[in-house]
C-alpha cells in the first residue's frame, strides 16, 4: 500500500457567518430564505457612489470568536480588498483582510496523543471579510441567475497551521472549533445553511521530511464527514500520482460527494491575481487593549473549562462530561437540573437517558425542551424523598413531555404517590402472602431468595405506590 | 430681473432676494435656463449641461414656494440654482459620470451632499458635463463632446469638473458642484476664472460621489465669487454616518474669517449685526457681506518648488502681484520649500488608477448600466460591456492601475507610491507647524489651452502639478481669479493645514477684495 | 521596468477589458512611456516611512447593527439590464455549460 510510505500534510480553512441581524457595511438584513435580491440596498448591491460603514456587531463577535480560539487581536487590522469578477459579487472586489488580519497566532486541542498530552493543532490567522451573493446555474437554461442577499453578511475565516496529519484529525479539528464557536454563540454554524463552510489545504511528503510537499485545495465539502472522506480521497490520489513518478499539481478541486471522488475545478475563469490594497472607504480598525480587555472578561467558559468545573462541581466522571457538554445548550440544561436538584449523578442519568430519548422521539432541541430543568429538578427530588418510586418517575416524566404540567400534580393526578406508612403496607404483604400462599410459605421458612418475589407481588398490588424500601424492610422482619 | 443682472448675483443676493419675497423661486430658475440659453450652453454649443429639465425644475420651485410661501423656514440657499457634476448621484435627473457605461442610469439614492443643499433651499437645475469618471484635465474626455470655455470657445475649460465650472464662469448658476481627485476643481476653476474650493478630505460626505479613487476624492464647490464659495462648503460639509471616511470636525461660518481673527463660534463675533434666518427650529444668523480686510499676523508660505524657472512669466508676475498685496494687507511672505512636491505626480498617477482599477469593476453590466452581450457566455459579456462602455482614458487607467496592483509589481509601485505619499503630506505637517498658516502658489502651469491641443497622456497628466499635493496631503485648496493673460483666466492657489478652511477663506476673501476687478483683468 | 504586450494582454484579462491586438500594441507603447515617468520614485529611501493608509487617528466608524430600510427611491428593474422572478439574469459562465457542474 503507497499510502504507508506517505503523511498526510493538512491545513484547514473555516468560513463562519456571525450572527448579526444585519450586514458587515450596511443595514440590510442577513435572514436566510427571503425572496431574490429582496435584502439589498445601494451598498449590497455596489449601486455608483454607495460606500461601507461597518457592523459593530460583526466586530464584537470576531473578536469573541478570535479571543475563544486563543488568538491574539490585534490593536490595528486593516480591511483590504481582494479584485476578482464574478456576477454574484457586486464590487468587483471582496473586503477582507489580508496582511493585517483581526487576530493571529491561536490554538484548539482537539485530544490527547498516545503519550496523553493534548494534540494542539495552530490556528494562523482569523480575518473578517464579506460573503459573496448566489449564483443558480441550473434555474434557467444558458443564464445564470444571481440573488444578492447574501452579499455583503459578515464572516470570519479561520484558518489553520499545516498541523493536522490524519483525516480523523481534520474531523476532530472541525468538530473542536464547531463547538467553541458555539459556545462562544458568534454563529449558527450550520453547514446545511451554509453558515460554516470548509476549505481544505492538502500536501503529502515521506515521513520525516519537514519540508512541504505542493498542496491542492479541496472545496464544495457539506459536512464534516464529507471534508474527512475528500481528505482520504485526495490524499490516495497524491500519493498514487508520485509513487507513478508524477507530480503534484497546485490546483482547486471539488469533492464529487455522489461518486467519492474529486475532480478539478473549471468554474473561475482567467489567471489568479488578487490585487490586494488597503480598503480606501474604510479605516483602520481600532481596537484598544480596553476594548480587547473588555470583550476577553465577557467571554463565555469554553468547553474545555465547562468540562473541568462540572466534572468538580457534581461529580460526574470525564467521560460522561464529554457527552453533556457536546453542545452548550445541554451542558447548561444539565447543569440547571444538577444545581436545582442537588443531585449531579441523578440529573445525568436522566438528561442522557430520558431527556435525551424524548429527544430524539420527538426529533425537537434542548433549547425548546417542553420540561424546564427545575421541573426535571422536582421530578428528581419527588424520587430522592421517596414520594414517588424510579419506575412511576418515569411514568410522570412521559406524561409531564406530554402535557407540560408540573410533576407534582402529574403525580398526584395519576395516584403514583409512593406509599411509606407502615400499615398500608403491612396489609399489602399480608394480602400478598394470603394469595401466594406457595411463595410465602416457604419465604416465611427461610428461603431468602424469594424475598424479590414478594417484594415485586407488593409493588404490584400497591400500583408502583410502596416503598421497595420499607417492603423490603417488612418482610425481612417477617421472614426473620 | 433681467438675464444680465442674474448672471451677476451672488447666492447670498438670491437668497436674500427669494426670502424677502422680491422674487420667486421659478423667477431664479427661469433666468438660469434664460441665461444658458443667451450664451448657448447646449450641445451644439459649450456643451456645459448633460441632463437638464427645465419644467420639472420650474415645476419643483412652484411647489417648493407654495409649501413655504405660510411657512417661515427658509434656507441659506433659498431659491438659488446649483448645478452637479454628473458623477454626484441624484434623484430625478440621470448620473452618468460622463460615460457611455451609464448612459440613461439614474440614481435610486442621492448624494449627501445634494440632500444638504436641498435642504438649504437649494435648486438644482442641471448635471454638468465632466471627463469620464473624472479621469482627465480638459473635459475632453467625456463620452458626450468636449466642454468649452465661456472665455474663448476655442480652448477647454480645464476638467475633469469642466462643465460646473464652465456654468459658473458664464452665469448660469452662482455655485455649482465639482469632484476632486488631483485637481478637477481648482485648475478648471482657474482655467474659466471662478473660484474653486477642494476641501479637506473627510470635510464632505462622498456617499453619493461616484468614486474615482477613494483616498484622494472630494466634493469641491465652484462658486462665482469666494461667497459663493463659501456659503455651499458651509452647507454641504460635516460629519455623514454614511461615509466612513468623513470627519467629525465642527464647520465654522466661512463668511466670518472676511472679518479677521481666529474662528468664532457659530454665533458670530461681538458686535456685528446680522440677518437672522431660521432653519427648521433654528435661528441662524447671516453675517454681513465682507469687507475688504486685513492679513495682521498672517503668514503665507511662497514654495519655491511651485514657482520653477519654467513657470511662464507672465502667471510669474500675476502670483507675485497678488504676494505683494497680501504683504500690503499685513501678511508676512516666507520662502518655503515642500521639497517632495515633485514626486506628486508619479506617486498619484499610480495610486490614483490602483484604486480607480477597483472602483470601476463595478461597471459590469450585471446590475445597471450598459451590457453588450455578443452571446458567448460570461466572460465576453464583461468584455464587450467594459471595452465598448469605457473611453480611452479610462481604458488606460485601468489598466495601469491594474498593473501597479498586479503581482510582481505591488511593492516597486503601489506600496512604494504609498510611502512616498506619507513623505509628501510630512512636507506640509512641517511647514504648517512651522508657523505658517497658508500656502500660495499658481493653481496650473498655464492658462487653459486648445482643444485636441494635448494628445500625450503623461503631458495632460502634468496640468495637476500644482493641484495634486494638496489631494495627495488631504490638506484644503482653492484657486481663486488673480487676473488675466492674454484674455485668459488665471488662478493662484491658497492651501492650508487640516481643517482650517477658515484661514483658507479668510485669505480668499482678502485676495479678492484687494485685486476687485483687476482679478479679472 | 518596459511593459510588454503580453503583460497588457494579461492585466487586460484581469480588468476584463477586451483589448484587440491593434490597440494592445499602442497600449503597450503608452503605459511603458507612463511607467517611465514612476522611475524616479525608486531612488527614493522609504524604508522607514510608514504607508499612507486611512488617515484619521480614530480608526475606523461602527455602525449599530440595527435594520435600515434601503432608501431606494426606484425598484431594481428600472436600472437591471435584465431581470427575471427577481433574479438578475447573466449568461453562463463557458465552464457552466456542461450541466453536471451547475448548481455547485
Amino acid at each position: 500500500m503507497s499510502r504507508e510510505r506517505y503523511e498526510m500534510v493538512v491545513g484547514l480553512e473555516v468560513h463562519v457567518q456571525l450572527k448579526t441581524r444585519t450586514k458587515a457595511f450596511c443595514g440590510c438584513s442577513t435572514d436566510f430564505g427571503a425572496p431574490p435580491n429582496v435584502n439589498t440596498c445601494p451598498v449590497c448591491l455596489a449601486l455608483p457612489g454607495a460606500l461601507p460603514v461597518l457592523n459593530e456587531r460583526a466586530v464584537e463577535l470576531a473578536t469573541r470568536a478570535a479571543l475563544g480560539l486563543g488568538c491574539k487581536v490585534n490593536p490595528v487590522s486593516i480591511f483590504a480588498r481582494k479584485n476578482y469578477f464574478y456576477p454574484d459579487l457586486p464590487k468587483g472586489y471582496q473586503i477582507s483582510q489580508f496582511d493585517q488580519p483581526l487576530a493571529t497566532g491561536g490554538s484548539v486541542a482537539i485530544g490527547k496523543n498516545e503519550a496523553g498530552a493534548d494534540v494542539q493543532i495552530g490556528i494562523t490567522r482569523l480575518h473578517m471579510e464579506e460573503d459573496a451573493g448566489k449564483s443558480i446555474h441550473d434555474r434557467y437554461p444558458g443564464a445564470t441567475a444571481i440573488d444578492l442577499n447574501r452579499a455583503g453578511v459578515p464572516l470570519i475565516e479561520i484558518v489553520s497551521e499545516p498541523d493536522l496529519r490524519t483525516s480523523a484529525d481534520a474531523g476532530a479539528y472541525l468538530r473542536t472549533v464547531k463547538q467553541i464557536l458555539q459556545y462562544l454563540d458568534v454563529s449558527d454554524v450550520s453547514m446545511e445553511e451554509g453558515s460554516l463552510r470548509v476549505d481544505a489545504n492538502i500536501s503529502v511528503r515521506p515521513p520525516g521530511q519537514t519540508k512541504l510537499g505542493t498542496k491542492t485545495e479541496v472545496k464544495n465539502m457539506n459536512s464534516f464527514s464529507a471534508v474527512e472522506r475528500a481528505l482520504e480521497a485526495e490524499f490516495e490520489r497524491q500519493c498514487a500520482l508520485l509513487d507513478s513518478g508524477g507530480r503534484v499539481e497546485q490546483q482547486t478541486l471539488l469533492w464529487d460527494g455522489a461518486r467519492e471522488t474529486v475532480r478539478p475545478s473549471r468554474t473561475k475563469e482567467g489567471s489568479h491575481d488578487y490585487r490586494y490594497f488597503p480598503e480606501p472607504d474604510l479605516l483602520p480598525l481600532k481596537q484598544d487593549e480596553k476594548w480587547i480587555g473588555d470583550a476577553r472578561s465577557h467571554l463565555p467558559e469554553l468547553p474545555d473549562a465547562r468540562k473541568k468545573r462540572l466534572v468538580q462541581e457534581f461529580g460526574i466522571s470525564p467521560v460522561e462530561v464529554e457527552q453533556l457538554t457536546a453542545t452548550p445548550a445541554l451542558a447548561e440544561y444539565f447543569e440547571a437540573v444538577a444545581r436545582v436538584s442537588g443531585d449531579g449523578k441523578a440529573a445525568y442519568n436522566w438528561v442522557m437517558g430520558e431527556v435525551l430519548a424524548a429527544l430524539r422521539a420527538s426529533s425537537g432541541d434542548i433549547t425548546h425542551f417542553r420540561i424546564r430543568p427545575a421541573d426535571l429538578a422536582q421530578l428528581l427530588n419527588l424520587v430522592r424523598d421517596a414520594t414517588i418510586s424510579h419506575t412511576a418517575a418515569k411514568r410522570v416524566f412521559a406524561l409531564m413531555v406530554e402535557t407540560g404540567k408540573l410533576p407534582a400534580q402529574v403525580a398526584a393526578d395519576e395516584g403514583l404517590l409512593q406509599v411509606g406508612d407502615e400499615d398500608a403496607i403491612a396489609t399489602w404483604v399480608d394480602e400478598v402472602l394470603r394469595e401466594h400462599p406457595e411463595e410465602g410459605t416457604r419465604y416465611l421458612a427461610g428461603e431468602k431468595k424469594l424475598q424479590g418475589v414478594l417484594v415485586g407481588f407488593v409493588m404490584k398490588k400497591s400500583k408502583g405506590r410502596a416503598d421497595p424500601k420499607r417492603v423490603n424492610q417488612l418482610l425481612s422482619a417477617r421472614g426473620g | 430681473m433681467s438675464v444680465e443682472s442674474f448672471g451677476k448675483l451672488g447666492a447670498a443676493a438670491i437668497a436674500s432676494s427669494v426670502r424677502a419675497g422680491d422674487a420667486s423661486r421659478s423667477d431664479m430658475i427661469r433666468a438660469s435656463f434664460e441665461r444658458a440659453r443667451e450664451i448657448g450652453a447646449g450641445p451644439d454649443g459649450l456643451n456645459i449641461y448633460l441632463h437638464s429639465d427645465e419644467q420639472a425644475s420650474l415645476e419643483e420651485a412652484d411647489a417648493i414656494q407654495k409649501r413655504l410661501d405660510s411657512a417661515t423656514d427658509v434656507g441659506v440657499l433659498a431659491g438659488v440654482p446649483v448645478a452637479i457634476k454628473d458623477n454626484i448621484a441624484s434623484l430625478g435627473l440621470p448620473t452618468t459620470c460622463g460615460s457611455k457605461i451609464l448612459a440613461g442610469y439614474v440614481s435610486p439614492f442621492e448624494a449627501t451632499a445634494i440632500t444638504r443643499l436641498r435642504a438649504s433651499g437649494a435648486l438644482i437645475v442641471a448635471k454638468t458635463n465632466m471627463d469620464e469618471f473624472a479621469m482627465g484635465s480638459s473635459t475632453e474626455n467625456s463620452a458626450y463632446g468636449p466642454t468649452r470655455n465661456p472665455h474663448d470657445v476655442r480652448c477647454v475649460p480645464g476638467g475633469s469638473s469642466g462643465g460646473s465650472a464652465a456654468a459658473v464662469a458664464a452665469g448660469i448658476t452662482p455655485i455649482a458642484l465639482g469632484s476632486e481627485t488631483g485637481g478637477s476643481v481648482r485648475q478648471p476653476a482657474a482655467f474659466c476664472g471662478v473660484v474653486g474650493v477642494k476641501p479637506t478630505y473627510g470635510r464632505v460626505s462622498r456617499y453619493g460621489l461616484v468614486a474615482f479613487a477613494s483616498s484622494l476624492d472630494q466634493i469641491g464647490v465652484l462658486g462665482r465669487t469666494v461667497d459663493d464659495a463659501a456659503l455651499g462648503l458651509e452647507t454641504i460639509a460635516g460629519f455623514d454616518k454614511m461615509d466612513s471616511t468623513s470627519s467629525d470636525v465642527d464647520v465654522p461660518i466661512y463668511r466670518l474669517s472676511a472679518l479677521g481673527g481666529l474662528p468664532p463660534d457659530k454665533r458670530g463675533p461681538e458686535g456685528v449685526a446680522m440677518e437672522s434666518i431660521r432653519i427648521g427650529r433654528t435661528s441662524v444668523p447671516i453675517p454681513p457681506p465682507p469687507s475688504a480686510s486685513t492679513l495682521e499676523g498672517v503668514v503665507i508660505g511662497r514654495p519655491k518648488e511651485y514657482f520653477p524657472d519654467s513657470l511662464d512669466a507672465s502667471i510669474r508676475d500675476l502670483c507675485e502681484r497678488s504676494l505683494d498685496r497680501f504683504r500690503s494687507m499685513g501678511a508676512t511672505i516666507r520662502d518655503i520649500s515642500l521639497p517632495r512636491s515633485p514626486l506628486a505626480i508619479p506617486v498619484y498617477y499610480i495610486l490614483a488608477p490602483a484604486e480607480a482599477s477597483s472602483n470601476l469593476a463595478r461597471f459590469d453590466g450585471v446590475r445597471y448600466g450598459l451590457r453588450v452581450d455578443p452571446g458567448k457566455g460570461l466572460k465576453a459579456m464583461y468584455e464587450a460591456t467594459r471595452s465598448q462602455g469605457f473611453g480611452p482614458e479610462v481604458t488606460r487607467r485601468v489598466l495601469l492601475g491594474t498593473y501597479v496592483l498586479s503581482a510582481g509589481y505591488y511593492d516597486a509601485y503601489y506600496k512604494k507610491a504609498q510611502a512616498v505619499r506619507t513623505l509628501i503630506g510630512d512636507d506640509f505637517r512641517s511647514v504648517f507647524s512651522s508657523g505658517v498658516n497658508a500656502i500660495f502658489t499658481p493653481t496650473t502651469p498655464t492658462t487653459a489651452f486648445h482643444v485636441g491641443a494635448i494628445s500625450d497622456p503623461y503631458e495632460m497628466y502634468l496640468n495637476d502639478i500644482f493641484t495634486v499635493t494638496a489631494n495627495l496631503a488631504g490638506v484644503p485648496a482653492m484657486s481663486v481669479p488673480i487676473g488675466r493673460v492674454r484674455r485668459l483666466p488665471v488662478g493662484g492657489q491658497i492651501i492650508t493645514a487640516h481643517f482650517d478652511e477658515y484661514t483658507m477663506f479668510r485669505v480668499a476673501y482678502a485676495l479678492e477684495a484687494s485685486l476687485g476687478a483687476e482679478a479679472h483683468q | 521596468m518596459a511593459v510588454t504586450r503580453e503583460d497588457v494582454l494579461h492585466i487586460a484579462d484581469l480588468a476584463r477589458l477586451g483589448v484587440d491586438g491593434a490597440r494592445a500594441d499602442a497600449l503597450t507603447k503608452e503605459l511603458s512611456a507612463i511607467l517611465a515617468h514612476m522611475e524616479v520614485l525608486s531612488a527614493v529611501d522609504t524604508a522607514s516611512v510608514p504607508p499612507t493608509d486611512g488617515i484619521g487617528a480614530e480608526g475606523t466608524p461602527l455602525r449599530p447593527d440595527e435594520r435600515v430600510s434601503p432608501l431606494m427611491e426606484r425598484t431594481l428593474e428600472s436600472f437591471a439590464p435584465a431581470m427575471r422572478d427577481g433574479f438578475f439574469i447573466v449568461p453562463r459562465l463557458a465552464t457552466h455549460e456542461d450541466p453536471a457542474e451547475s448548481g455547485a
